[in-house]
């Protein structure tokens, strides 16, 4: 029998490796695996190469996970916010290496490594300081960069409900890079708040299929009042 | 003669007005944002927001915030009846695949070919932060720039050649500013819609290139 529940976000945690590429979901406070994020941080793993859109928020999240001093690197679109003051004091000491990527070309080089495409060429960036070094080409007469997969050792993401075969499905715009990374490691781990009976999802609107997903893992709901004192205190 | 700048709300308006029924927009963040406030009542007009939202509605009423439905600028926002939800990778898609008929962004410069700057000062002790910007400016059908017509120190941000990094080139179809809107064509800049007061000579002293007013524009 296929049981990909498991019992605890330490248990779902436990084997990933000092120097991982780590895919995290999320993308403002939304659709973040908060929990497994903190599990991450309590179990250890150093020297990660992280993945999100974003560069953390405050000091929870992937920006405990940068204060802990576990992250050698960040792939991300967007690191400046109001409050990524922690990234902000790592990358001016030159503590962080940061991998600048449009947002569009992050994503679909996450699809690219989950569809086994070897790169991409897309116009996205073409001329821009982000092409620096990069091959071109005109394709149907548009300049073009190419573009190499990102592939994850770890994608941790946040679904709204899972069942034993990891089916997924995800709620609003938490979805957001959800799909897209479980497709694109090789351990996949899905926190999800609701674990639903093999067959109760409708299959006509399973978002993320079983095969993308490695361990389940049934975390609690925070009342909405935790989540907005918690959007407050940052 | 005396002529009031408009407000970044009358600018909104305008390009607000100007969005045809049935069009798919994307308005970036900061004041773009502002055009959702005066989409005319009469039209559908299907907002995208780049997190994975179609038909994308305005802020939710007090109290009633869902912190997992955001905008690109992570607001709360709510969904219209017909609305849908997606992933990331479906969402640029639509961007970059020339779904959106329109999307409207800000920027620090405009070049004269249409070159757009609007993710990075350069300056050396900026956190650079792109976003989405890359992907809008290549992959809308229609590029609209909505900006200020000068900087704070009084410079034409519409130059001959952007001194900013860049964001796409060649991407801009019109640029709507606190003076007139400018329509970027092959050979030359078209300025119309200047407000009151305004000259033409006076808004070819103030931009830094050659303009054309609209009703020259055959002579061109």
């Amino acid at each position: 029998m296929i049981n990909k529940i498991v019992p605890s976000v330490e248990a779902a945690l436990a084997d990933v490796r000092n120097g991982s590429t780590i895919l995290i979901g999320g993308f403002g406070g939304a659709g973040v695996p908060a929990e497994l994020i903190d599990a991450l941080i309590a179990q250890g793993a150093r020297e990660l190469t992280v993945v999100n859109n974003n560069a953390g928020n405050a000091e929870y999240g992937v920006a405990a996970l940068l204060k802990a001093g576990r992250v050698r690197k960040i792939v991300c679109s967007y690191p400046r916010q109001n409050d990524s003051h922690v990234f902000e004091g790592l990358y001016r000491a030159g503590k962080i290496e940061l991998e600048l990527v449009p947002q569009g070309t992050l994503s679909e080089r996450m699809r690219a490594a989950g569809a086994g495409i070897g790169a991409f060429y897309t116009p996205t960036g073409y001329g821009t300081d982000l092409a620096k070094g990069k091959e071109t080409r005109v394709i149907d007469g548009k300049h073009c960069v190419l573009e190499h997969p990102i592939h994850g050792d770890v994608a941790l993401v946040k679904a709204e409900k899972g069942d034993r075969w990891g089916n997924l499905v995800y709620r609003k715009s938490a979805r957001n890079f959800g799909p897209t990374m479980a497709s694109a490691a090789k351990c996949t781990i899905a926190q999800v708040y609701e674990i639903a009976e093999l067959g109760d999802l409708d299959p006509e609107c399973i978002v993320t299929p079983g095969i993308f997903v490695t361990r389940v893992v049934r975390v609690l709901r925070k009342s909405t009042a935790q989540v907005i004192n918690a959007e407050q205190a940052a | 003669m005396s002529y009031a700048k408009l407000t970044r709300e009358q600018i909104a308006q305008r390009i607000a007005n100007d969005i045809p029924e049935g069009a798919y927009v994307n308005l970036g963040i900061g004041m773009p944002t502002l055009v959702g406030n005066y989409l005319p009542r009469d039209r559908e007009i299907i907002l995208h927001s780049e997190n994975g939202i179609l038909g994308m509605g305005p802020a939710p009423a007090a109290g009633q915030a869902d912190m997992d439905l955001i905008n690109a600028g992570k607001e709360p926002v709510t969904l219209l009846t017909g609305g849908a939800y997606f992933h990331h990778t479906d969402s640029f898609a639509m961007m970059r695949g020339g779904h959106l008929d329109i999307c409207v962004l800000g920027a620090f410069q405009i070049s004269v070919g249409g070159d757009l700057a609007n993710w990075h000062t350069g300056a050396k002790d900026a956190i650079p932060a792109v976003g989405g910007a890359m992907d809008l400016a290549v992959g809308a059908k229609n590029v609209w720039v909505m900006m200020e017509h000068l900087t704070k120190s009084g410079e034409s941000k519409i130059v001959e050649r952007c001194t900013y990094p860049l964001t796409g080139i060649g991407v801009v179809k019109r640029i709507y500013t606190d003076l007139a809107v400018i329509d970027v064509t092959p050979r030359v800049l078209v300025a119309s819609r200047l407000v009151p007061g305004l000259s033409f000579d006076e808004l070819q002293h103030l931009t830094g290139v050659p303009l054309l007013p609209s009703g020259d524009r055959a002579a061109a």
